[in-house]
């Protein structure tokens, strides 16, 4: 199942230019979609099923485990389901780029304001 | 090449190649991150400076509270509508799939499974009727924690939670409007590959409403 972002009807010479262009446009079929719904049902599965576990949650591993299978799912959805891995890099710059300054200012947020904060006195 | 452009992807040539609809959905998504990370960076400043009950985590004792209450967040009813809008996403792939395929007969094979995967109408309904069940666990969320004493006006962290999860549910609710147009134009005169893009740009936004909500469940329902 080879899709196309625009049009179904590419000709080889197409595809050829849109390869010498960096755009990729083999998209996933059935087989991988499947399989992506199913890891991000599982990862779901096991966050929920930590946050039940008092041990792990009193843990210092609880929150970075949490939000590294949170950053998992994320860039799972984006590469295959939004297709970013087989896009054109442009696409991929306007997404990464704001995200890139959106979680910077989060973080310096979270020190200037938030639980990560330092007191100077 | 762009000639070659206008000729095979129907749009007007463009000094990038690219449809400048699909640009501007990517452009709008990247800007979409900064409002949200925006919405979740006031949340997590404001994460346990509630003075007064009902709080996310905690119970709540008096004096804070006039009756004692229990954490109000409901793990297992946001898990399920979680796990409702991740398979949306699938649902949504499988539409744009069929619009995009619509041109190669079996391309899914042939039996029972095969002429479902095929059908656009079945996935585009699904996939709002997926939302449009996310939505309701999402009403019937707000509904509870309003009966159990949190609004908007009761403390920090009912002012934060309604703003980011009522803003993130307004996005859902006009990307179940949008698949439902989707919907009707396919009942009325059918998607085909020249109509992939319309179907694509839609998709790109239903993942994203998506990958929102992973990010919210972990750092709002999940991190205490």
């Amino acid at each position: 199942m080879a899709h196309d972002t625009h049009d179904s009807g590419h000709s080889s010479t197409s595809h050829a230019d849109h390869a010498a262009m960096g755009e990729v446009h083999e998209h996933p079929n059935w087989g991988t979609y499947k399989w992506v719904a199913l890891i991000l049902s599982v990862i779901t599965v096991i966050e929920v099923w930590i946050y039940y576990v008092p041990a792990f949650v009193a843990s210092r591993l609880f929150v970075p485990v949490l939000l590294t299978m949170s950053a998992i799912k994320f860039a799972i959805v984006v590469m295959f389901y939004m297709h970013l891995k087989y896009d054109h890099k442009l696409f991929r710059a306007l997404f990464t780029g704001p995200l890139a300054i959106a979680i910077v200012t989060l973080i310096v947020l979270l020190f200037l304001f938030g639980h990560l904060s330092i007191h100077t006195g | 090449m762009a000639t070659s452009a206008v000729a095979s992807h129907g749009h007007p040539p463009t000094t990038t190649g690219l449809d400048h609809r699909k640009v501007a959905i990517w452009a709008f998504i990247g800007s979409e991150c900064m409002l949200f990370t925006s919405l979740i960076s006031t949340y997590l400043v404001y994460k346990g400076r509630s003075v007064n009950g009902p709080f996310p985590h905690e119970v709540c004792n008096p004096p804070q509270c006039a009756t004692q209450l229990k954490p109000i967040l409901n793990i297992p009813v946001t898990s399920v509508s979680t796990f409702v809008l991740l398979m949306s996403s699938l649902a949504m792939v499988l539409a744009l799939a069929a619009v995009e395929n619509k041109d190669k007969p079996g391309w899914a094979g042939t039996g029972p499974w095969g002429r479902a995967l095929a059908s656009s109408r079945l996935w585009l309904l699904m996939t709002a009727i997926l939302g449009a069940t996310f939505l309701g666990f999402q009403a019937f969320e707000f509904t509870s924690f309003v009966h159990e004493g949190l609004t908007i006006r009761q403390n920090l962290f009912g002012s934060s939670f309604f703003t980011l999860t009522g803003f993130h549910g307004a996005h859902v609710t006009v990307g179940v409007l949008w698949l439902l147009t989707l919907l009707a134009i396919d009942v009325r005169r059918g998607l085909g590959p020249k109509d992939a893009l319309l179907v694509d740009i839609s998709a790109l936004y239903w993942h994203f409403v998506d990958v929102v909500w992973i990010a919210i469940f972990t750092l709002v329902y999940l991190i205490r």
